[in-house]
C-alpha cells in the first residue's frame, strides 16, 4: 500500500484533467492526497472530492517549478509520503525532477500505469513496454499525458493548509508576463486528439473536412509528408519520420495509406481510426478501427454526429 | 561569459536504438552521435557567445569514452572545449545519478549559463535540467523558445501548453531550450578539421549516488486489441461515433 | 513507335561539374592530397599515403597541416557503401602487408562451399560453377562495415576524414585540376538559403584522387573534360539487396541465374542473384540486373521480392527478419569500357568510378583497393625530387597496366557483352572465353549504351508479389530500412526532363528501387509530367544509366547503411 501525494496542476481555476486522472489512480493504490499550490487557490482545492493540501501564497502565484519543489518536499518530509505522482506537463516535469534531486528519490516518467510498487512505461517509440521500479525510500512518477481517465472522485473535500517555506534560489526566477489562453487549437504535439489528412483527401481544399472534424472533436490537424510536399498544408503539421512524433489519445487518419515513414510518427497513439478507400492500405494493419469507404461521404456525417453529441 | 552546454551522446538512429536484453537498458554499443535535441542548445550557446563578442562555450557530457567522438561535432560547430565524465559505475545511470555527476563537473566549470536541449532523443525523458538545477541551487527555466542575456540576467520565452510565459532570472542559471529556438548550423569544413585540436578532457565521477530506479522487466507492447475493419454501407459515421463513445473520446 | 531514354537528355552538362576556384585564396582550404570518396578505393589510397607518411616524415612535412583529406558525402564512412560481397583478399593483403593479417580484418568468414543454381519458377537445379565464379579462399564481407574499419585505420595514420561533405565541382585552373568545391548545405526546396545555410568551400590540393564509386559525379565530368574516355561507353547493372537475421545458418555461398529473369534476347535481361552467409545468424540476398533491359515494367526491387518467394530461397529466410535494404549500380562494361587514360594534370582516377569490375567473377572491391594503393604511390611520387608532376601521375597508368587488375579484366573482356545476345548464346560464348583465357572469340565486342535500348512494355508488373511486411516488402518500407531520413525540403538533386512520353515515365517509376519517380498528370500529346520524391533517393545511380542524371544532394543525406 502506497502513501501517495499527487501534484494537482490547475489553470484558470480548474484542476487539469491529467492531474485528476493521476489522483484517481493514487486512490486505487493506497492512502492518498492531492496538493494544490498557488495563490488564492482554496476554491480550487475544495472542488476536489478528497484530501487536498493547499499551499496558498502570493509568491506562488506564477506557475514556476522551483517554489513548488520546496512545498512538496516539506510535505513529503513532514507527512511521510512515500510516493509523489504527477501528470506530464512542462511544469510538472520540472517540479518532479527538482523534487527527485531534493529528496534523493528515484524518478520514472512516461508511465501509463502503477500498482503501488511497479510502474509501466512504454519506451523506444512504444516498441517495448518496460516494468519499472524504485530503489529509494521515496518514489516519484510522472504519468504520460492522456494515459489515465479523469474520474471525478466523490469523496468529501478535506482541505488542509501546507506550510510555505521557500529557498532563496527557488524564488530567483520571476514571471514577467504569464501566458494567456491560446485562441487556436492545441499544437499537434500536445493535442490529445488529432485528425490527419493524406493524399486521399484529393485536393488541398478538402483539408477543410479534416479541420471541421478536428474542431468538432476538439483536436488538432496534422498532415502527411505527401500532402506537405504537394503544398496542401504547412510543414509544421507534418507527422512522420521527417516530421513530428505524436502520441495522442485519438488519431483519425483520413485518406492516409500509412507507409512506415508515417507510422513511426504516430504509432504511439492510444486509438487509431482510419478511413481509406483502398482496402489494402497498410494503415489498416495497425489501426483499431478501419473503415474502407469514401471519406468525402463519411467525414461530413461524422462531424455532424459529433457536434450534435456535444450539444 | 562562460556558457556550458550539457549534451548527451546517443546511439545514432541508423544503428537502430534497441534495448539490450541482458542489462534491460538501452543498448549503447555502436556509433554515437549528439542527440538531435542537444544541437539546438549548442547552437544557442554559440549564438550567445557570438552576440557578446567574447566568452567560452564548453560542452559537458556524461557517457562512455567513445562519446568523445560525438562531442567533436559540437567542437566542429564552434564550441571551444569538451568535457566528458566517464566512469564504468555510471554505465546505466538514471536521471538522479546523471544529475549528480553533471552538477559536479558544472560546479567546477563555474559557468554563467548552463544550457540543455529539451529532450533526450533516446530515453524520451524531459527533466534532467531541473534535477541539475536543484543540485547546483540555480534558477531553472525550461522549454525556452527565445532567449536573451544581458547584464547578469536572462529573459526567456517559455512555451507551455497554455501559450508563452516571459520569465526573467539572474545568472548563473540553467535554461533548457526547445527546438523552436533556432536552426543549428552545419559544421563548416574548417570547423570539422579544427575540432581535433580543441581541448578535450575526460573526468572520472566523484562519489556516484547509485541508481534510484530499477528496470524490472521488458515486455513486448500489448497487442492493439480487437482491431475492427469493415466496408462502409452508409452507416460508417454512426459506427465510428459509437466506437469513439465507447472509448469515451467524444 | 518505341522510344529510347537517350532521346530525352537531362538538363545537365559536364560543365556544371567543372569550375574555376571562386573562394578568395586565403579562404580556401589547403590540403596535401585530396581524396573524394571514403570507399575501398579512396580509403586504400588514404591508408597507403598514411603509411608512406609514417615511413618518411620529412617528406610528409611538405604536405602541410592536413596532409591527406577524404571527402565523403554520406553521413559517415560506410553509410553509402553497398555490395554483396565476397571479397578476394588479395588487394587488402597487399595494402596491409606486414601490418595486419586477414583475421584482423572485419570479414564474416572464408567461403566454405558454394553452388550456382539455375532457377525456374518452382525448381532450382545446381549447375557446375563456372570457373570465373569459383570463390575458394575468398571472404564474405559487408562493404559498409569494411569501409568503417578502413576509415578508422586511415584516421590512425593521420588522415582527416570529412563526412557529410559532397564534392560538387572539380576545380580546374589553367588546364590543371587544383581541387574540389564542396556542396552547399542548408538550402530549401527552391534553392533558397535557409537559416543555417552554409556555403560549400574550395578545397585545394596538390593531387586530387577521385574514388567516387559507380556513376562518379566528378569522374564522369573529368573523363569528358580531359578527353579520357575509351572507345566504348560504360554500362551498368542495378543491384538491390537485403540483409536478414536468420534462424538457421547458411553454409554456402549461392549464386542463381534464370528465373525470374527472362532468357529471350529481346528482353535483354542479364543478371542473377546471390545469397551469402554473414556469420551464423545473418544472410544477405540480392538481385542484380543489367540496365540495358528494355521492359518498362521491370523492377529489380520487385524481382528480388519475387525471388524470395521461391521455395529454395524462402526456406533460407524462414523464421528470420529483414534488418536492412539497399540498392546501388555496378559498372559492367569491363575491359573494353575502361577509360583510355586514368590521369590528367593534378588528377588520378580509381575504383568503380572508372569501371574496375570483373563482371563474370562479380568482383571489384579488391581492384578498388589495389587501384587506390597504386594511386597513392603515384601521388607520393609527385613529391619526389627529380620527377616531374606529369611523369609521376603518368606512372599511375603504367602501374595499373602492369597490375593484376589489368590482366584479370583483359581475360574476361567481352563476356558481359556476349550476354547481349541472350542467355544461351551468351552462356556458350562465355564458356568459350573462359576455356581460351580470353583469346577466343578475338577482338573487342562493341558495347551499347543502356539508355540507347528501345523500350517495350509487357505485363511484367502483374506477377510481382504483394507486400506482406514479413517476406515481401514494398519500396517505401524498404527505403526506411536503408536508414534514409533525408529532410524533405532539400533542393531536388535529380535531373530529368519533367515532361516525357508515358512509357519513359513508367520505366523510371518501375526502375527506381526507392520510388522517387511517379507518373504524373497526362499532358495531352502522349506525354506525362513526372512527379518526384527526391528525399526517398538512395543514390543508386540507375537514373543516370537510363536517360537522366543523379547529382549529389546535400552532404549527409541518403541512406545510412551499416551492414550492406
Amino acid at each position: 500500500m502506497a502513501r501517495t501525494l499527487v501534484f494537482l496542476e490547475h489553470h484558470e481555476g480548474a484542476v487539469q484533467k491529467g492531474s485528476l486522472g493521476v489522483l484517481a489512480k493514487a486512490a486505487q493504490v493506497g492512502e492518498f492526497a492531492g496538493a494544490v499550490v498557488g495563490s488564492d487557490v482554496h476554491t480550487v482545492a475544495e472542488s476536489v472530492g478528497a484530501t487536498v493540501w493547499v499551499a496558498d501564497d502570493a509568491r506562488l502565484a506564477a506557475p514556476l517549478p522551483q517554489p513548488r519543489v520546496d512545498v512538496l518536499a516539506k510535505l513529503v518530509r513532514d507527512e511521510g509520503y512515500d510516493t509523489v505522482l504527477f501528470a506530464q506537463s512542462v511544469l510538472a516535469a520540472d517540479v518532479a525532477a527538482g523534487l527527485a534531486a531534493r529528496l534523493g528519490a528515484g524518478l520514472n516518467w512516461g508511465l501509463v500505469d502503477f500498482d503501488g510498487e511497479t510502474g509501466t512505461a512504454p519506451a523506444l517509440q512504444d516498441t517495448v513496454v518496460v516494468d519499472v521500479g524504485w530503489s529509494t525510500p521515496v518514489r516519484i512518477g510522472i504519468f504520460r499525458a492522456g494515459a489515465l481517465d479523469a474520474e471525478a472522485l466523490d469523496g468529501t473535500a478535506d482541505v488542509r493548509d501546507a506550510a510555505v517555506e521557500l529557498e532563496d534560489f527557488s524564488t530567483a526566477a520571476e514571471m514577467v508576463e504569464q501566458a494567456h489562453a491560446e485562441q487556436q487549437g492545441p499544437s499537434i504535439e500536445d493535442a490529445e486528439i488529432i485528425v490527419a489528412g493524406g493524399r486521399g483527401l484529393g485536393e488541398p481544399e478538402k483539408f477543410a473536412l479534416a479541420e471541421e472534424l478536428a474542431r468538432a472533436l476538439g483536436g488538432a490537424v496534422a498532415a502527411t509528408r505527401a500532402v506537405v510536399d504537394a503544398g496542401w498544408y504547412p510543414y509544421s503539421a507534418q507527422v512522420g519520420q521527417t516530421g513530428k512524433t505524436v502520441s495522442p489519445k485519438l488519431y483519425v487518419a483520413l485518406g492516409i495509406s500509412g507507409a512506415i515513414q508515417h507510422k513511426v510518427g504516430m504509432q504511439g497513439a492510444n486509438v487509431i481510426v482510419a478511413i481509406n478507400k483502398d482496402p489494402n492500405a497498410p494503415i489498416f494493419e495497425y489501426s483499431d478501427l478501419g473503415i474502407v469507404g469514401d471519406l468525402h461521404e463519411i467525414v461530413p456525417k461524422l462531424t455532424e454526429l459529433v457536434r450534435s453529441r456535444k450539444s | 561569459m562562460k556558457i556550458a552546454v550539457c549534451v548527451k551522446a546517443v546511439p545514432d538512429a541508423a544503428s537502430g536504438r534497441r534495448i539490450d536484453p541482458a542489462t534491460k537498458r538501452l543498448d549503447r554499443s555502436g556509433e554515437l552521435a549528439i542527440s538531435d535535441f542537444d544541437t539546438y542548445a549548442v547552437e544557442e550557446g554559440l549564438k550567445l557567445k557570438e552576440a557578446s563578442g567574447e566568452g567560452e562555450v564548453v560542452v559537458v557530457s556524461m557517457g562512455p569514452e567513445k562519446a568523445m567522438d560525438a562531442l567533436r561535432k559540437a567542437l566542429a560547430m564552434g564550441a571551444d572545449r569538451a568535457v566528458l565524465i566517464t566512469d564504468s559505475a555510471l554505465e546505466n545511470a538514471d536521471v538522479l545519478e546523471t544529475a549528480v555527476a553533471l552538477a559536479g563537473a558544472l560546479a567546477n566549470e563555474g559557468a554563467d549559463l548552463v544550457l540543455f536541449g529539451q529532450q533526450s532523443a533516446d530515453g524520451g525523458g524531459a527533466c534532467l535540467w531541473a534535477a541539475v538545477a536543484e543540485q547546483l541551487r540555480y534558477p531553472v527555466v525550461s522549454q525556452v523558445s527565445e532567449l536573451t542575456v544581458a547584464a547578469g540576467s536572462l529573459t526567456g520565452k517559455r512555451q507551455t501548453e497554455f501559450g508563452y510565459d516571459t520569465i526573467r532570472a539572474p545568472l548563473p542559471a540553467i535554461v533548457a531550450v526547445s527546438d523552436a529556438i533556432n536552426t543549428p548550423r552545419y559544421p563548416s569544413l574548417k570547423g570539422i578539421m579544427g575540432a581535433k585540436k580543441k581541448p578535450q578532457e575526460t573526468l572520472g565521477a566523484s562519489d556516484a549516488a547509485g541508481p534510484g530506479t530499477t528496470v524490472v522487466a521488458l515486455n513486448p507492447p500489448p497487442p492493439r486489441g480487437e482491431a475492427q475493419k469493415f466496408e462502409d454501407d452508409g452507416s460508417a459515421a454512426d459506427r465510428i461515433v459509437e466506437f469513439l463513445a465507447e472509448k469515451r473520446l467524444v | 513507335m518505341s522510344i529510347r531514354p537517350s532521346e530525352f537528355a537531362p538538363p545537365w552538362s559536364t560543365s556544371d561539374a567543372i569550375a574555376p576556384p571562386t573562394d578568395p585564396v586565403d579562404e580556401r582550404i589547403e590540403v596535401g592530397f585530396l581524396i573524394v570518396g571514403a570507399g575501398p578505393a579512396g580509403l586504400a589510397a588514404a591508408i597507403r599515403l598514411g603509411q608512406l607518411m609514417e615511413e618518411d616524415p620529412a617528406t610528409a612535412e611538405r604536405l602541410g597541416d592536413v596532409p591527406v583529406a577524404v571527402l565523403e558525402k554520406g553521413k559517415a564512412p560506410g553509410a553509402h557503401l553497398l555490395s554483396g560481397a565476397v571479397v578476394n583478399p588479395r588487394g587488402l593483403q597487399r595494402l596491409f602487408k606486414g601490418r595486419k593479417r586477414i583475421d584482423e580484418m572485419p570479414f564474416y568468414g572464408e567461403v566454405h562451399g558454394e553452388s550456382v543454381l539455375f532457377m525456374t519458377k518452382s525448381r532450382a537445379v545446381r549447375i557446375p560453377t563456372p570457373p570465373t565464379m569459383i570463390n575458394h579462399r575468398n571472404y564474405v564481407a559487408s562493404l559498409s562495415q569494411l569501409g568503417r574499419w578502413l576509415a578508422e585505420e586511415a584516421e590512425e595514420l593521420g588522415v582527416t576524414i570529412l563526412p557529410e561533405s559532397s564534392a560538387e565541382q572539380l576545380l580546374v585552373d589553367g588546364g590543371r585540376v587544383i581541387g574540389v568545391r564542396t556542396g552547399d548545405r542548408g538550402r530549401g526546396r527552391s534553392g533558397e538559403e535557409l537559416g543555417n545555410f552554409e556555403p560549400g568551400s574550395d578545397i585545394a590540393a596538390r593531387v586530387t584522387i577521385l574514388a567516387e564509386g559507380t556513376q562518379g559525379h566528378l569522374t564522369g565530368a573529368a573523363l569528358e573534360r580531359f578527353g579520357l574516355r575509351g572507345e566504348n561507353p560504360q554500362v551498368w547493372a542495378l543491384g538491390v539487396k537485403e540483409v536478414w537475421k536468420v534462424a538457421k545458418p547458411l553454409d554456402q555461398v549461392i549464386h542463381t541465374m534464370g528465373w525470374p529473369l527472362r532468357a529471350a534476347k529481346r528482353y535483354r535481361e542479364f543478371g542473377g542473384s546471390f545469397v551469402y552467409p554473414m556469420g551464423d545468424d545473418m544472410v544477405t540476398i540480392g538481385m542484380v540486373v543489367g540496365l540495358d533491359y528494355r521492359d518498362t515494367e521491370l523492377s529489380v526491387h520487385d524481382l528480388l521480392q519475387e525471388l524470395k518467394t521461391h521455395p529454395r530461397i524462402k526456406q533460407i529466410l524462414e523464421g528470420g527478419e529483414r534488418v536492412q535494404w539497399g540498392a546501388k549500380t555496378i559498372p559492367e562494361g569491363g575491359f573494353v569500357a575502361l577509360p583510355s587514360r586514368f590521369h590528367a594534370p593534378g588528377l588520378l582516377l580509381c575504383g568503380d568510378g572508372v569501371g574496375l569490375v570483373n563482371v563474370p567473377a562479380l568482383k571489384g572491391i579488391h581492384y578498388a583497393v589495389e587501384s587506390g594503393r597504386l594511386a597513392a604511390e603515384a601521388a607520393w611520387r609527385t613529391l619526389a625530387r627529380g620527377m616531374s608532376m606529369r611523369s609521376a601521375l603518368a606512372s599511375y597508368d603504367e602501374s595499373l597496366r602492369e597490375s593484376f587488375i589489368w590482366s584479370d579484366l583483359r581475360e574476361v573482356r567481352n563476356m558481359r557483352q556476349a550476354f547481349g545476345r541472350g542467355f544461351y548464346v551468351g552462356g556458350a560464348l562465355a564458356g568459350a572465353m573462359t576455356a581460351s583465357k580470353g583469346h577466343f572469340p578475338p577482338g573487342d565486342a562493341p558495347t551499347e549504351r543502356d539508355a540507347d535500348q528501345s523500350l517495350i512494355s509487357t505485363d511484367r508488373a502483374a506477377s510481382y508479389p504483394a507486400a506482406d511486411g514479413k517476406l515481401v516488402f514494398d519500396k517505401l518500407s524498404s527505403v526506411f530500412a536503408s536508414g534514409n531520413r533525408t529532410r524533405d525540403d532539400q533542393p531536388n538533386h535529380i535531373r530529368i526532363q519533367d515532361k516525357v512520353p508515358r512509357e519513359l515515365a513508367e520505366l523510371w517509376a518501375h526502375m527506381c528501387p526507392a520510388q522517387v519517380y511517379e507518373v504524373g498528370e497526362a499532358d495531352g500529346d502522349g506525354t506525362v509530367k513526372v512527379k518526384l520524391a527526391p528525399s526517398n533517393c538512395v543514390q543508386c545511380g540507375a537514373i543516370t544509366a537510363k536517360g537522366g542524371r543523379l547529382t549529389p544532394p546535400e552532404g549527409g543525406s541518403g541512406p545510412e547503411y551499416t551492414v550492406t
